[in-house]
Parts: C-alpha cells; sequence; structure tokens
C-alpha cells in the first residue's frame, strides 16, 4: 500500500517487507550475526560473539525518556551556573556558558562564538528536542515519513559527542592560566551539569531502539 | 533458514540477503538505507597498518606537551593528562574522570583491542578472549572523543591569543595524524573479514 521500503530495487525482499523479529531471528548488535531464537524466547546469547541479545533494546522507551529527563533537569544548571572563574590581581569573574559566548562575541571573534554557541548550546537542546520527538512519534505508533525520522535519529548519534568541547576547552584552560596571583581560570559547577549533560543525552540516544519506528509502520501495513 | 547469508538491517530490522558490493563499495540497507557494510580491499592489513601507526602517535600524543602559554617570561606547558589533572586538583573528579576516559582511556582501549584483534590473525592465529575483546572495541568506541578534544585544543588556543604568546608543542602536530590514522584504521576496519578469518583460522 504505502511503498515505504522500496522492495522493488531489491528482489531477495518479499513485498512486505519483513523484520528479523517477525522470522524469530536476533540480531547481534555487535558482530552483525542472526541468530534463530527459540520460539517465545526474547532473549539468548550471540552463537559467535557471545554479546547478549534481545529482539529489542530492552525497556527503550522508558529507558530514553529517563536519560532524557535527567538530561533536562542538568541542562538548566549547566545553563544558569558559571562554568569557568577567571581570577586576577583585580577580583575574579565568572562565566556561563552563555556570558562566555557574548564576550567571545562583542571581543570580536564571531566564528568562536558561533562555535561554542552552537556545540554547547544549540546541539544539546536540538538533540534533546529530537529524542522527545522520537519517543513521542514512537508511542503514538506515528506512520509519519520514518525514513525521515531515522535520518534525524542518525544525526543525533552523530552530534552527541561535540558537545563536550567546551569541558575539554576549560580543561586546556584551567591548565595553561595558572600564574599564581596574576591569572588563573578554575573550574565552577556548572562545568559538572554540563558534564553530565553530555553523557545522560548520549546515554538516552544509546539506548533508544530506532528500530521501533519501523515495527510501526510493518505492523500497520499488516 | 540459511542464516549465513541473510543479514538483518540494524537500525530498522529488515531481513535482506547479502547483496554484492564491488571493491570500496557500501552495502546499504533496501529500507532504510543504514549502512550495513563496506567491501574494502585488504581491510585487515589495511586497518592493521593504520592502527600501529596510530598507536605510535598516540604515544607520542601523550607524552609531549600539547600547548603553551608564555607571559612575563614563564612558559607554561600542558599534557593531555595535564589537563586532567589540573580539573581533578580543582575539585572537579567527576569532570576529570569524564576526560580521562573520553580522551586516554577509551582511545587506548580502542587502539590495543584492534591490535590484540588483528595482529594474530593476520599472523594466522585465533587469540585467547576473541569475542571478548571484539565487544569491548564495540562498547568503548562511542565514547573516545579524541577529535571533540583536538578542536577543543583550537578553541582554547584561539581564546588565549588574545592574552598571551602561544607555542604550539610537538603533540598538538602528533593529534592531527593521531586522528587522520584512527579514522582511516576504523574505516578500513570490517567485522565481517574479521570473523570469516577468525572461524578459518580456527577451522
Amino acid at each position: 500500500m504505502l511503498g515505504f521500503c522500496g522492495s522493488a530495487q531489491v528482489l531477495t525482499v518479499p513485498k512486505s517487507a519483513t523484520s528479523a523479529a517477525s522470522l524469530g531471528l536476533l540480531v547481534c548488535h555487535s558482530c552483525g550475526q542472526l541468530s534463530k531464537a527459540a520460539p517465545g524466547v526474547h532473549e539468548a546469547a550471540c552463537s559467535r560473539c557471545g554479546a547478549h541479545l534481545h529482539v529489542r533494546k530492552p525497556n527503550s522507551i522508558a529507558r530514553t525518556w529517563a536519560f532524557l529527563i535527567a538530561a533536562m533537569i542538568c541542562y538548566i544548571p549547566a545553563n544558569v551556573l558559571p562554568v569557568m572563574d577567571t581570577g586576577s590581581l583585580f577580583g575574579s569573574q565568572k562565566d556561563t556558558i552563555m556570558s562566555g559566548v557574548i564576550y567571545l562575541w562583542t571581543s570580536g571573534s564571531w566564528p568562536l562564538a558561533l562555535l561554542i554557541f552552537f556545540a554547547s548550546i544549540t546541539v544539546p537542546a536540538l538533540k534533546m528536542a529530537a529524542l522527545i520527538f522520537l519517543l513521542l512519534s514512537v508511542q503514538f505508533r506515528s506512520a509519519w515519513r520514518p525514513m525521515a525520522r531515522a535520518r534525524v535519529y542518525r544525526v543525533v548519534e552523530f552530534v552527541g559527542r561535540w558537545s563536550m568541547l567546551d569541558i575539554f576547552v576549560i580543561g586546556i584552560l584551567v591548565a595553561l592560566v595558572q600564574f599564581s596571583a596574576l591569572a588563573t581560570i578554575r573550574p565552577a559547577p556548572g562545568v559538572l551539569a554540563f558534564g553530565a549533560v553530555v553523557v545522560l543525552t548520549m546515554f538516552a540516544a544509546l539506548a533508544f531502539d530506532p528500530r521501533l519506528i519501523w515495527d510501526n509502520m510493518r505492523k500497520q501495513n499488516g | 533458514m540459511h542464516a549465513t547469508s541473510l543479514i538483518a538491517c540494524h537500525e530498522c530490522d529488515l531481513v535482506q540477503r547479502e547483496p554484492q558490493v564491488p571493491a570500496g563499495g557500501v552495502a546499504r540497507c533496501a529500507c532504510c538505507e543504514a549502512e550495513l557494510y563496506r567491501n574494502q580491499p585488504e581491510s585487515l592489513d589495511r586497518s592493521l597498518a593504520y592502527t600501529l601507526a596510530a598507536l605510535s602517535l598516540f604515544i607520542v600524543s601523550n607524552t609531549f606537551p600539547i600547548v603553551g602559554l608564555i607571559a612575563q617570561g614563564h612558559l607554561i606547558q600542558t599534557t593531555l593528562y595535564g589537563t586532567v589533572r589540573a580539573l581533578y586538583d580543582n575539585d572537579m573528579r567527576l569532570v576529570a574522570g569524564l576526560v580521562f576516559a573520553t580522551t586516554i582511556l577509551f582511545p587506548a582501549a580502542e587502539i590495543a583491542a584492534m591490535i590484540y584483534l588483528m595482529l594474530p590473525l593476520r599472523l594466522g592465529w585465533v587469540p585467547p578472549w576473541f569475542a571478548q575483546v571484539f565487544r569491548l572495541r564495540q562498547a568503548v568506541r562511542p565514547w573516545g572523543m579524541i577529535e571533540v578534544f583536538m578542536l577543543g585544543i583550537i578553541v582554547a588556543l584561539a581564546k588565549l591569543a588574545h592574552i598571551a604568546d602561544v607555542v604550539t608543542d610537538a603533540a598538538m602536530w602528533s593529534f592531527f595524524g593521531l586522528i587522520i590514522l584512527l579514522a582511516a584504521a576504523a574505516a578500513k576496519f570490517d567485522a565481517r573479514v574479521l570473523w570469516v578469518r577468525a572461524s578459518l583460522n580456527r577451522a
């Protein structure tokens, strides 16, 4: 009915696309081997590499939500609390991520300001929004453009790591700017919250099972 | 059911026959276009060569200073481990742990695991704990972030260039090379070839 699987290109695939799960096959997430599961069994060990096999990632939706909500909570202190404390002879100055971006912008380094703004503020926010969208679409059994949603998931998986940028920058600054009385840079508590956001959103992306997007399509199609 | 000739997409679970791919080509899922595998000529030889080269640069990157600052006639330098240490000493132990894991521990584990898997296979035998080490490599892969750290160095340098003289050091350049070699090693790494070789060598 709906041609979402381009079955014309691949002659070996039956007209109604068949998932491994519906054939009682388990695919190994580690080495790719297909294993035959005993009837009614949803878990096994991979016959080749021994990895734990399951039809779908267990409790994928609940676990993704849990990581995601934790990440959203940490996102607030990550942006409100200072991440860096610059001390000099003339007193000390606390910077949040956003005030650091604004400082870079006003001091003329706008490419750098854009880069940090994108990696530290936009990417985590978009990533969380994208995962909420994916989770809701799966939970409401949406049939809306699975291919587009699969691409959204791939982007989320790919960009997440780049949010670590600011943590590394602060680490390097802290290590280098140690002129005792003249100027020192120290990390401030916001860094911890920010690190938690990056790690939690990565865990959330890993907990989400993209096969759920397609399961709904195939069920609706019969 | 001949499980060997069938493959299931890891992203959408579609069962399909393993497509024949020309050398250098990519097999994509018929349903969601996710990459299933690449046909890499001499995958094992090339991936192993890149990984061994990456190991030597990884050692250089971790022993020499990356960048330094000159202010009031003093030179302050830092190594990769120095940034971890600086965070740790400033009561940011969890963050220090995170930086240590993503830039030193996990990349080291990935390089070590790949050499452990490929070098003995190349010499014609299967190392013990082959499956466990293979799974370890797959598990740590998303958490190695050397390329993000490299961008972090560049941003930090650009920020500091306003206030002090900045000097780049040996590890900075070996980092560049390391990123390229690790990406090449991962691109040439073909898990399917590895398992075929392992089963041939066992037989």
